[in-house]
């Protein structure tokens, strides 16, 4: 049976990784192409890169690196930030990355999904959608989560659905960084309203946080971290042994 | 050499790179001349099954991969590159396949249960079935690779030689002769994947 994916996201800034990271081991652990080998070896089944570079030169050395990592790691890479337009899911594929992942682009310029999607394939094109509780309700948020959008948070990723994304990362800004586990409850109703991979985003600070994702919703596909596993607080092996240990199909 | 088969279709950066890893050179290529000068040939392809079938022919290179693979040539089928070797396909309508391994691709969901998502999107382990084959020599049955697909093949157990279980069995892999397919993306499959190139540049 398909296994529940691990994916830690690396935040790429001018060429490098930001967040410190601190493994013994790794000769330069802010290389985003070290790091990446270094998931891949240890079993990361799929690795984000997410650009937060806001110039032109800092683009441009992304997807060097982007290229570089590509050439050097066998599985598959997404890429998020900064994608806008049809030209940009074009220079980052060019560089290696098997999907491609938009957030405020695609609040933006409603075009931009189905136009990617019909051009590279659903699967290809994943809406990372940033959502917050507003008076009770959920809603989409724009610009790394410091724009309220106003939209209902459900029928907007049901709506990115239809038009042609192929997977849906949930990036809960209530859990975000707090490492309290993963937001449940907002995760159980997106799963129940698409019916393609669902990848849970923020709050995992354990490795009992996604033992509990992954039995409470058996619909959510993937759990993706950042800082637990760049700190070594949570280690890809040892997740994953546990996992299994709990009846969770993980790929070992 | 290998030849990776370029008609317009789909990402090569990664395929091309696999090799480099694996130490094997390879060239991307839409060149009848260096198809026909190369030691095998590797067919990639993403998509729908039509508009990839439209391209291969448009590229002038659809007879000459079929007469390639009759002469013998090893040739290798990823993901709908694997599609592309049946009989017929029935995505969106339906559409005639390079015919060089019997069998249909159909609709998973003709198949599995319903509630499982389509399409099949990440790492699923490889049921090796009672058929020997070279391509397998430096794996393992039950080793995971990647899979991204809608469509299967079927009807074709006879030259299966390994499925996945999603929900049902899956054509994972195929081989008739000098003729190999992978319905999932060896060169996104980490060390197993790799494994299974260098053993189809053995063959």
């Amino acid at each position: 049976m398909i296994t529940k994916r691990i994916i830690p996201c690396l935040d790429v800034k001018d060429g490098r990784v930001v967040k410190g990271v601190n493994f013994a081991g790794l000769s330069d652990v802010s290389s985003p192409i070290e790091l990446a080998k270094y998931y891949s070896d240890c079993g990361a089944d799929e690795l984000v890169f997410y650009d937060i570079t806001a110039s032109a030169e800092g683009r441009a050395l992304f997807t060097d690196i982007l290229k570089k990592t590509a050439e050097t790691v066998f599985i598959p890479l997404t890429v998020g930030g900064g994608i806008n337009t049809v030209e940009d899911f074009d220079r980052v594929l060019k560089c290696g990355a098997d999907k491609v992942s938009v957030n405020s682009g695609a609040i933006r310029d409603p075009s931009l999904i189905p136009a990617a999607a019909k051009k590279y394939g659903d699967q290809c094109v994943v809406i990372s959608a940033d959502v917050k509780r507003v008076d009770g309700r959920f809603r989409v948020f724009a610009k790394g989560g410091r724009e309220d959008t106003g939209m209902e948070a459900i029928s907007w990723i049901k709506r990115c659905v239809d038009s042609g994304a192929g997977e849906v990362v949930l990036n809960s800004i209530d859990t975000d960084g707090v490492r309290g586990g993963f937001d449940l409850e907002m995760l159980e109703a997106v799963s129940n309203a698409v019916s393609v991979p669902v990848i849970a985003s923020g709050g995992a600070g354990s490795v009992q946080d996604f033992i509990t994702l992954f039995n409470t919703l058996p619909r959510v596909d993937a759990g993706l971290a950042a800082s637990i596993f760049h700190f070594g607080q949570v280690a890809i092996p040892d997740l994953k042994a546990e996992l299994k240990k709990n009846g969770i199909n993980v790929r070992i | 050499m290998t030849a990776i088969i370029d008609y317009g279709v789909g990402n090569l950066f990664s395929l091309s790179r696999s090799f480099e890893a694996i130490g094997e050179t390879c060239v991307v290529t839409g060149d009848k001349a260096v198809i026909e000068s190369a030691d095998r040939l590797l067919l990639p392809g993403v998509g729908a099954f039509g508009d990839a079938a439209k391209m291969l022919a448009d590229s002038g290179l659809w007879d000459t991969v079929c007469e390639q693979a009759n002469s013998g040539k090893p040739l290798l089928g990823v993901c709908l590159g694997m599609q592309l070797l049946f009989d017929v396909s029935y995505e969106y309508g339906e559409h005639k396949g390079l015919g060089l391994i019997p069998g249909q691709v159909r609709p998973i969901a003709e198949v599995i249960p319903e509630g499982l998502k389509i399409p099949q999107i990440g790492w699923n382990a490889l049921d090796f079935t009672n058929r020997e084959t070279p391509l397998f020599k430096y794996i393992k049955n039950g080793d995971f690779v990647y899979f991204v697909h809608s469509y299967y093949a079927a009807n074709c157990d006879e030259n299966t030689i390994a499925t996945t279980e999603y929900g049902a069995p899956l054509t994972a892999a195929v081989a008739k002769g000098n003729v190999f397919g992978c319905q999932f993306h060896p060169e996104k499959s980490g060390t197993v994947g790799l494994n299974i190139l260098k053993a189809f540049c053995e063959i």
